[in-house]
């Protein structure tokens, strides 16, 4: 006769629960948090001092424009372009279909030192392999704002297309066909049912191309040269002012763009019915 | 007595799963408990199996109390209705589970498993990977690895249901089979009548929460206890506040007297039946009879005609508990 | 440019080969895709080439870059082998467990993977730096180096994981229980074995990105030669001296294991979406 197990465990329950709970949030507090909390505990020290002060001084309301500027034009490039790559993806068989699709992933694993260097190696004015000839047609796009824009480009690719590939699979063509049956052109089909259909993994991929494009550092480090004023973003001020023992303008302008960050990956949390990116 | 359920009741939040639910189960019988979906059949079996747990009651396994005891240590075999295979695991490794769980030893446990795999006719797929299977090969594999550990009581979760009508057909006949080979205390769970009354030795119908009636299929069917009862097991069909099964009242062209007048509304031929809508006293009334007796009768539609319940036909008053023919999905646990 | 790349055919495609409307498109994007991609990492490899096996020899064991090198790999294979723990645990709290709260967590753990990496060095260096609140500072040291890694590379085994686990039909965990195993048992033979490829895929992200990262260390680690400096710091560097070659050349190697990275990882989903 066996022995009795008088337990009674609740549904669900299994043994070291709370401890697995206090072991995952514990490490989450102590890595990410706990130290992300204290750069807006050190920014308003003083109040609000630090950032007038920040925001007062002229080049780095630039660097926050430009750097603005070209999140803005990476996130529609990469709309019109991940759209349109991810059609084709999904609803095209053509040779190399799967290298591709492997490759577009690329960009999500190379360091954005070794973006920097591909770059300058491929559009510098004395010998790289299209920057000659660029050059000759009087187009730069070293230290100046297409190669800022290009290596934002390069590292937030990946992002539009990840997030509606996926959904273009999953809802399959059946709307888009009845819609021709019903007399639709490409055109109509297109813009009245595809686009609405993925309308959500659209803003989800602009969100998370936004908040990369925002924050790209290494690769615009390499692309740029930093020339204050003119092509040095915000990522690239915070550097600097650190370095240059002016911390507390360096805290600031992190705070903006930690602010951005964190309010892009609350605003896709809460307009997603499961919450994961 | 192999399996006693005493005052179970069950809830989940504010649905009210299982209501003070008794009921015993003979050893090495094979009981069916019946019911439409969300009707608290599952919950039971799981109560029983050890993977939810009663918020008040006893269940007796053998004698033991097994009210608190986990699902590892009651015995039971646990059939689900998705297979539940162990995806990156062999038909034999999925067979050998529980004996390797056990510790035996690596001849005994093959030997066991040979013996298993022959019973369910899976020998020749001892090595594949259960997707490579058929979903009625994966069934009775599960099964398989269910009657390896040699349980006391053997539970099944609506095994068919995911299977086409064919294979299902076949597999409730093969299980049937399979008992009378095996003796192992058995509960299945279903919602298919039909399934019940063909395989059950016993059966137990649940609805809402609570059991309606218990007996052999002959005694549900012919002896209904209640009105639900009867139009879940079978057509029935309402006259005069009664309800009654449509192949038992009798159609006649004259008053034979304690018969109800009503007028042919639709006449339809289906096989050999004949099925004859009237309408008496504004309600609509289902008579079924052979085609050789309707011929006999020479009514058409429009016609007016005599109905009422051939002599000892079971009769139940209506309630307005019946089972109508479209039943909406309950979405709480069953 | 829009138009084109954007265009449907006009006849509806039966097979879905290709028309002229989305082979144009096809064009334009991998036009597109080469420019920005393609063509600049080719650039990369051919220049790692230019100075022959000798050049990439000479340049590989530099002292200061072989230390590089080695830090790098041996801090990134530390921070993976503990985000496979920690990864794991956490997308099984996310999943299994219900709190207050939980959402917050959501965020958290998506923070690493927003945030600015020169921010990221920052945020580490107010808590683990010189002015650290808790008297804990471990700037311009390789602990530093392991805590920006592991700062960075927190989402990956976690997302990776968490869907397929989300997946898990938990009626196969009862099965187990039921024929006798424990919860332990349960968790080690029935749940594990069908988590290992989101993990090694998770894994294998969380490796690349680790030895890729730039920004985080620039602040926090000093970057000293030949104890805090990462193989991303020495490729800055050679850029900054004008040397490209050499740059290349170390360039090129972390290349390559970004591209294993990726091929494995593709191989790795391929086998999950076949399980089923």
């Amino acid at each position: 006769m066996t022995e009795y197990v008088t337990v009674k465990p609740r549904r669900g329950a299994w043994p070291m629960r709370y401890l697995f709970r206090f072991i995952a949030v514990a490490y989450l507090f102590m890595l990410v948090a706990w130290p992300v909390s204290l750069v807006a505990k050190n920014t308003f020290a003083d109040g609000w001092s630090s950032m007038r002060k920040a925001l007062a001084d002229p080049l780095v309301t630039s660097s926050l424009r430009l750097t603005v500027y070209v999140a803005v034009v990476a996130v529609i490039l990469n709309l019109v372009f991940g759209v349109g790559i991810s059609l084709i993806l999904v609803r095209r068989r053509f040779p190399g279909r799967r290298v591709l699709s492997a490759l577009i992933d690329l960009p999500l694993a190379v360091s954005p030192v070794v973006v920097g260097l591909a770059l300058v190696l491929t559009y510098n004015r004395r010998d790289g392999w299209l920057g000659t000839t660029l050059e000759d047609h009087g187009f730069q796009v070293l230290f100046a704002n297409p190669g800022i824009i290009m290596a934002t480009v390069f590292v937030s690719l990946p992002l539009m297309i990840r997030e509606v590939a996926p959904v273009l699979e999953e809802i399959g063509t059946d709307q888009e066909q009845a819609a021709r049956s019903l007399g639709a052109n490409s055109r109509q089909t297109f813009l009245r049912i595809t686009l609405p259909s993925i309308k959500w993994a659209v803003v989800y991929g602009g969100v998370l191309s936004l908040a990369r494009a925002l924050g790209e550092f290494g690769a615009v480090k390499i692309v740029a040269g930093n020339v204050a004023g003119r092509t040095q973003t915000a990522p690239l001020i915070v550097e600097q002012r650190y370095q240059d023992f002016q911390q507390n303008t360096a805290y600031a302008t992190s705070f903006i763009l930690a602010f951005v960050a964190v309010a892009c990956i609350v605003v896709v949390s809460i307009i997603r019915p499961k919450g994961n990116l | 007595m192999s399996i006693q359920v005493r005052g179970v009741n069950k809830r989940f939040g504010d649905f009210v799963a299982l209501d003070n639910v008794s009921v015993n189960i003979p050893s090495g019988s094979l009981t069916a408990l019946l019911g439409p979906s969300g009707g608290g059949k599952s919950t039971l079996l799981r109560i029983i199996a050890g993977l939810e747990f009663a918020d008040t009651g006893v269940v007796e396994i053998e004698g033991l109390d097994a009210t608190n005891l986990p699902p590892q240590k009651r015995n039971v075999g646990f059939v689900f209705q998705h297979y539940a295979a162990f995806k990156h695991m062999s038909v034999a490794r999925n067979v050998a589970f529980g004996l390797e769980i056990r510790k035996r030893p690596k001849a005994e446990v093959r030997a066991r498993v040979d013996e298993l795999l022959a019973l369910v006719h899976l020998s020749q797929f001892a090595g594949r990977l259960p997707s490579q299977l058929s979903g009625g090969q994966r069934q009775r594999m599960a099964l398989a690895r269910a009657l390896a550990v040699e349980p006391t009581v053997l539970l099944l979760d609506e095994p068919f249901g995911a299977l086409d009508a064919k294979v299902r057909k076949e597999l409730r006949d093969w299980l049937r089979r399979l008992h009378d080979e095996v003796h192992v205390t058995t509960v299945l769970v279903t919602h298919d009548q039909d399934e019940a009354l063909e395989v059950a030795d016993e059966i137990v119908v649940i609805n809402e929460g609570r059991i309606e009636q218990i007996g052999t299929p002959d005694q549900l069917y012919d002896e209904p206890a209640n009105d639900f009862v009867m139009s879940f097991l079978g057509p029935v069909t309402r006259l005069g506040g009664e309800l009654v099964r449509p192949h038992d009242l009798d159609l006649s062209t004259s008053d034979p007297g304690g018969a109800q007048l009503g007028t042919i509304t639709r006449v339809s031929r289906v096989g050999f039946e004949v099925r004859v809508d009237l309408e008496v006293a504004d309600e609509p009334v289902l008579v079924t009879l052979t085609r050789t007796h309707y011929n006999g009768l020479g009514l058409e539609v429009g016609d007016a005609a005599w109905v009422r319940p051939a002599v000892g036909a079971p009769t139940v008053i209506s309630t307005g508990r019946e089972v109508r023919a479209e039943e909406p999905v309950s979405a709480h646990p069953s | 440019m829009t138009a084109t790349s954007l265009a449907r055919s006009r006849r509806a495609p039966r097979t879905g080969a290709l028309t002229l409307g989305s082979g144009l498109g096809l064009g334009v994007g991998m036009i597109w895709f080469s420019l920005i991609v393609l063509i600049p990492l080719s650039a990369v490899v051919v220049k790692a080439q230019s100075g022959g096996w000798d050049g990439y020899w000479h340049t590989i064991t530099n002292p200061q870059t072989w230390a590089a090198i080695k830090l790098t790999v041996v801090q990134s294979l530390l921070v993976t082998l503990v985000n496979i723990v920690m990864g794991t645990l956490i997308a099984w709290v996310l999943v299994r467990d219900h709190f207050f709260g939980k959402r917050a967590v959501e965020v958290v753990i998506d923070i690493p993977f927003a945030l600015p990496t020169i921010v990221a060095g920052l945020v580490l260096l107010a808590l683990y730096g010189p002015r650290s609140p808790i008297g804990v500072n471990i700037a311009n040291t390789q602990k530093a180096v392991f805590l920006a890694l592991a700062f960075v590379t927190v989402p990956f085994v976690v997302r990776t994981v968490q869907p397929v686990l989300e997946q898990l039909d938990e009626e196969v965990e009862e099965a187990a229980m039921s024929l006798g195993a424990s919860k332990f048992t349960t968790f080690r033979r029935i749940v594990l074995p069908s988590l290992a490829p989101a993990i090694g895929a998770g894994a294998a992200l969380s490796f690349a990105r680790a030895i890729s990262e730039y920004g985080s260390l620039v602040l926090l680690s000093g970057n000293l030669a030949m104890r805090t400096e990462v193989t991303s710091v020495r490729i800055l560097t050679y850029v900054e001296n004008g040397n490209t070659a050499a740059a290349a050349v170390v360039a090129s190697t972390l290349l390559l294991i970004s591209l294993i990275v990726i091929v494995l990882v593709d191989v790795i989903q391929r086998r999950i979406a076949r399980r089923d």
